[in-house]
């Protein structure tokens, strides 16, 4: 977090991993949608988000042992199912397209201004 | 594994979903299979699921057929006595095989396997948008 690009990209650049992360673990409910006793996971977002936009200025530290308040660990949390089965599975595949849907369309989003940035800084480097 | 794990995810989604399909296939195929005892009628089958770590903190978690089993419903025993296959008392006997049930079986296979490709198209959409960027 040191380096100064990271603070040029903002909070878009911390975002991207975890929307990647988010959707990877919606990828995993939709395909144990009929797996027995599977529970269908999904990342606390706001939370993990809410932190690591509260950390784009990292806290010194002075020692090795120092927390920079820098420890993203996303937050898993089970969901609740609206119509429990009887197998135990926890998957509703309707929220989770749903949610599969939105969580891409927010990673496009984060990726475009990403992307604005990035031509930005080519602009400035190359001068044209 | 490899950098992609959604494709890892989606891939084991639609290997499962289709060896679910051809369970279904052999199945229906097999329901008028009639047989001279009730040993040699097929047996219908039917995979079970399995979730496995699909890497290495458990966060993804991908899709595995642990098994294929056979049913244990007993066959159906019909008096045909001028069947071919009809035993000694004239009886044939013909799998359980629930037709109704198969179907829906068969449905929701089908639409976990669209949406294991839509999975595959919109991850690949995102990670080619992501290779593409700044240029």
């Amino acid at each position: 977090m040191s380096n100064p690009l990271t603070s040029y990209f903002g909070v878009s650049a911390v975002a991207m991993p975890l929307r990647d992360q988010r959707m990877k673990l919606i990828a995993s409910n939709l395909a144990n949608a009929d797996t027995p006793n599977y529970k269908a996971r999904d990342i606390a977002f706001d939370d993990v988000l809410r932190q690591a936009a509260g950390t784009a200025a990292p806290l010194q530290t002075t020692d090795a042992r120092h927390m920079n308040g820098l420890n993203l660990q996303p937050q898993l949390f089970e969901r609740t199912p609206l119509q429990p089965s009887l197998d135990g599975n926890t998957v509703d595949p309707d929220i989770e397209r749903a949610a599969y849907g939105r969580a891409a369309l927010e990673y496009r989003a984060s990726l475009s201004f990403v992307e604005s940035k990035t031509r930005t800084l080519m602009t400035a480097i190359t001068g044209e | 594994m490899s950098n992609l794990p959604i494709f890892d995810v989606a891939g084991s989604a639609l290997q499962a979903q289709s060896v679910r399909l051809n369970t279904i296939a052999s199945n229906l195929a097999n329901a008028d299979s009639i047989a001279s005892s009730p040993d040699a009628v097929y047996k219908p089958i039917e995979p079970v699921f399995k979730a496995v770590p699909a890497s290495a903190d458990g966060s993804l978690t991908g899709v595995q057929v642990k098994q294929i089993e056979q049913t244990n419903a007993a066959p159906i025993k019909r008096y045909e006595p001028g069947h071919p296959l009809a035993d000694a008392d004239g009886y044939v006997y013909a799998p359980d095989v629930d037709p109704v049930a198969q179907m829906v079986n068969l449905i929701s296979a089908s639409r976990n396997y669209q949406a294991g490709v839509e999975m595959l198209n919109t991850a690949k959409d995102l990670a080619l948008a992501t290779l593409t960027m700044g240029r």
